[in-house]
């Protein structure tokens, strides 16, 4: 399969120092990589970097075309949808204005309305929330709002950071299942950054794991799941 | 009980005006978390301009539109050449800076149009009383389009792609940059519409105070006020803090502390809102640091 | 402890020099240094307030104004001796200060600019009310008799209104530099800093913020007294909003957090011309706005911190000859 994204030489850092220290990575057409590593390694620096939220160089190409000089917004509108660490929901504004700015790049308004229809048929709660502020969803709807808004972006990319951060069990199973239909049905390509890294790999064709901002190990998601050293020191279990 | 409906209804009358200003800094006070101290002074330096057009001869109403317009551009200006830089800097580079605006433009007034007092047309005339003479006719007008441009603003901040943008840039900027939205851009259509609202509330309250360059400093004290009481980051809450404040400044000026003391009636309404509510009517909880 | 010393030397050659210019100095120039100081002491306060507390005051002209006509009324209206009015009105700005500071400081430090802007404009309005036009003289204001040296020293008034505003200014410097310097000094330093490391230290935030922003005001309002004795008039408009945006204008030219730099900003104010009384007229405000915008974008401490600066590297130039 042809890389759709393919980062280079990546360096990043907040200030001064380098938190990312020159990586190599590339995520697949059509594919879901995750992307592991211990707290602090440098995960979401990573998905920020991409998307050109901070200071960042090296190389990064997009289907062909070089964005690590291009702003967020100009990366967002090639195709890169971002569910950030955090989630980034617009809390003051109800689960509709947080749909439309999903798709505030866009003009094709049918388009528009028929992938606001496909996302309440991943999401249905979404729709019985529809007018609610977004601020008064529980988490786990906090998450399906964030990941409808990143794919109303129409992305050829999804970066998810930690989808299952503070979600039960229950919902966070779910939302795995509605990631890899939306793989499958969208063909939206996936990098996704977990903690839980049986889970992503299970979702995940290909991984790679990253350690103070280096990449460490990294193969198909079989392949790594299978590596003892790998488990027992960074996957723990 | 006339005299008090006729101090209520000029308190709404001089209310607009406060609300409009009000409008105007909560909404760069939203998007930047810094306060515009040279809001005021760019409303007067509009008045000027829309007056010296009048002066030129073009009707009130081109010349109010062309200010209009023009007062957007200066908005947009002052963004980019002095809020920018000055946008992660702590508070006391802000405040410098646009104290230092403010000093700036009133001085340019006086040089440019002169210290001296001028009277300003009004739009509005009636041959009869209205509201059985408790209003005057520019009261009235001034009130109905204050209102109107109020209500136009709501409209695009709650319909319009773009005033959603501009809503979700002031409130999460990392999230909206993150949809595609170009964050600086909105900031500098808020600067645009905030110096464009101050413009339409310098040319309509111009005929009642007359204009010079200090025109807007009380003003400027009581959109404070009302800023402060409806709630310094809610824009709803600064037209409603903006109306109050200038019926209770009518009301307390009228009956109580007396006209000579009006811009206490604002010193005394941020101290009690500090002291009482300090997140405002409408704000969210402000951060009590102590 | 050199560096201590050294300041204190500095201090004290500035002194003498100030005080050598009292026999030196015709009237004229007698007048203008006195007002220097009396600057020199309001920019103080706001120094104790920006510098080591973080705050921000735009009303500090209020609290001159508040200085001035306590001394004034005491002077014209009761006949105190001008040395007895000072403890008066101190204590009346102080009050007023803390009064101020107390809502607005529990918040932000916008708040504080705010409601001082506020205090700014309001307070001309309350020294023009008719109904203690009896106490403040209202639109016309008061005017007050000139203070004679004492104990029949062989000095003209001027000289002596001078070399008494001189010693009271030093005062309040010492006091100043005194206070940044002891136990509260430092917690205040610890309020600007890091708010959480200050709770940790166990000291409660809102008290220092407050209290010093009494210290602040008192500073602004014995300023402000000094003013009244020196000019022997007060009116309500020499206190109008434009004082207060000097005084913040020679605050940032001298460093904010520099207590020698307020000697600078004094100065500016005294000499950049005609500001306090004539500002009115289109040129000083545009100058002052130039030089607020300048200063911010290009030397955000001012005077005093090129200064400190200058020294530092002059010692350590001088600390391998050592
Ligand atoms: N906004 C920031 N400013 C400065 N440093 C930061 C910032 N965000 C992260 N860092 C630093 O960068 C390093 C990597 O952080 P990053 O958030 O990428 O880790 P992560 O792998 O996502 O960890 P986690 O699993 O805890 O989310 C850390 O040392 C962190 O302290
Ligand atoms: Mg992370």
């Amino acid at each position: 399969m042809p890389a759709l994204l393919e980062a280079r030489g990546l360096r990043a850092g907040y200030g001064p120092p380098d938190v990312l220290h020159g990586i190599d990575f590339t995520v697949e057409e059509g594919g879901v990589t995750a992307l592991l590593g211990a707290n602090g390694a440098g995960k979401s620096t990573t998905l920020r970097a991409l998307c050109g939220m901070i200071r960042r160089a090296g190389q990064i190409t997009l289907g062909g075309a070089r964005i690590e000089r291009a702003a967020t917004e100009e990366i967002v509108r090639r195709g890169v949808g971002h569910v950030p660490d955090g989630r980034g929901t617009f809390l003051e504004l109800t689960v509709e204005e947080n749909l439309r700015l999903g798709a505030y790049t866009r003009r094709d308004r049918a388009g528009v309305a028929a992938d606001m229809e496909r996302m309440f048929g991943y999401f249905p709660r979404l729709k019985e929330r529809y007018r609610q502020q977004a601020g008064t969803l529980s988490g786990g709807e906090q998450q399906m709002l964030a990941i409808a808004r990143a794919l109303l972006v129409k992305p050829r990319l999804l970066l998810l950071d930690e989808p299952s951060f503070g979600l039960a069990p229950l919902i966070v199973r779910e939302i795995f299942h509605i990631l890899r239909r939306i793989n499958a049905e969208e063909r939206t390509s996936i990098l996704v950054v977990e903690q839980n890294a049986s889970l992503a790999l299970d979702l995940a064709d290909h991984a790679f794991l990253l350690e103070t901002g280096r990449i460490v190990v990294s193969g198909t998601a079989s392949a790594i799941r299978q590596d003892e050293t790998v488990r027992r020191s960074y996957l723990g279990y | 009980m006339i005299g008090l409906l006729h101090q209520i209804s000029s308190g709404i009358a001089s209310g607009a005006i406060y609300a409009s200003v009000s409008l105007a800094l909560v909404m760069i006070y939203q998007a930047t978390h810094h306060v515009n101290f040279a809001q005021g002074e760019m409303a007067t330096l509009s008045t000027f301009v829309a007056l010296t057009l009048i002066h030129a001869g073009v009707p009130f109403w081109g010349a109010f539109v062309i200010t209009v317009v023009l007062s957007f551009g200066l908005g947009v200006a002052v963004e980019r050449v002095l809020m920018r830089p000055v946008m992660n800097a702590p508070v006391l580079t802000s405040v410098g800076v646009f104290i230092g605006l403010l000093l700036i433009i009133n001085a340019l007034d006086g040089w440019i149009f002169g210290f001296t007092i001028k009277s300003f047309p009004s739009p509005f005339h009636s041959a009869h009383p209205l509201l059985g003479g408790l209003v005057s006719p520019h009261e009235l007008g001034e009130t109905g389009l204050t209102v109107v441009v109020l209500t136009l603003v709501w409209l695009f901040f709650r319909f319009t792609p773009l005033g959603l943008a501009m809503r979700a840039a002031a409130h999460n900027p990392s999230s909206a940059r993150l949809c595609g939205i170009n964050v600086s851009r909105m900031l500098g259509l808020g600067w645009g519409l905030a110096a464009a609202i101050g413009a339409a509330a310098g040319i309509m309250v111009a005929p009642v105070v007359f204009l010079d360059p200090n025109m807007m400093s009380g003003i400027l004290l009581y959109a404070f006020a009302g800023a402060l009481l409806g709630g310094i980051d809610s824009p709803l809450g600064a037209v409603i803090g903006g109306f109050v404040v200038g019926v209770l400044e009518n009301i307390f000026g009228a009956y109580i502390v007396g006209t000579e003391l009006k811009l206490t009636v604002a010193l005394i309404i941020i101290v009690a809102v500090l002291l009482v509510k300090p997140a405002g009517l409408l704000g969210r909880a402000v951060q009590v640091r102590v | 402890m050199t560096g201590n010393r050294s300041a204190l030397g500095g201090a004290l050659v500035v002194f003498a020099v100030l005080l050598a210019l009292a026999f030196v100095s015709d009237s004229y120039h007698l007048f203008q240094l006195t007002m220097l100081v009396v600057y020199a002491v309001a920019v103080l306060g706001m120094v104790v307030l920006t510098g080591y507390n973080g705050q921000i005051s735009l009303g500090q002209g209020a609290f001159f104004a508040i200085g001035s006509y306590a001394t004034a009324i005491l002077m014209a209206n009761y006949n105190w001796p001008y040395w007895a009015t000072l403890p008066v009105a101190a204590a009346a700005s102080a009050l007023v200060g803390f009064l101020i500071g107390f809502p607005a400081l529990r918040l932000g430090g916008l708040y504080l600019a705010l409601t001082t802007f506020a205090l700014a404009v309001a307070v001309p309005q309350v020294l023009k009310v008719d109904a203690l036009s009896g106490l403040t003289g209202g639109v016309q204001g008061l005017t007050m008799d000139k203070a004679e040296p004492p104990f029949h020293l062989p000095l003209t008034g001027d000289q002596w209104i001078y070399l008494f505003t001189l010693g009271v200014g030093g005062l309040m410097f010492l006091l100043a530099w005194n206070l940044t310097r002891g136990r509260i000094g430092r917690a205040m330093m610890a309020v600007r800093e890091q708010s959480t490391a200050a709770e940790a230290m166990g000291v409660s935030l809102a008290g220092i913020k407050t209290r010093t922003f009494a210290v602040s005001a008192m500073l602004t309002g014995v300023a402000g007294a000094l003013s009244s004795i020196a000019v022997q008039f007060v009116a309500p408009d020499s206190f109008n909003f434009f004082l207060s945006i000097t005084l913040f204008v020679g605050l940032v030219v001298g460093g904010v957090d520099s207590i020698p730099g307020a000697l600078f900003g004094g100065a500016f104010i005294e000499f950049v011309p005609n500001i306090a009384n004539d500002i009115s007229k289109a040129a000083p405000g545009v100058v002052y706005g130039a030089i607020l915008i300048g200063f911010m974008f290009l030397m955000p401490r001012g005077v005093g911190g090129l200064l400190a600066r200058a020294l530092r590297r002059g010692r350590k130039l001088a600390a391998p000859a050592e």
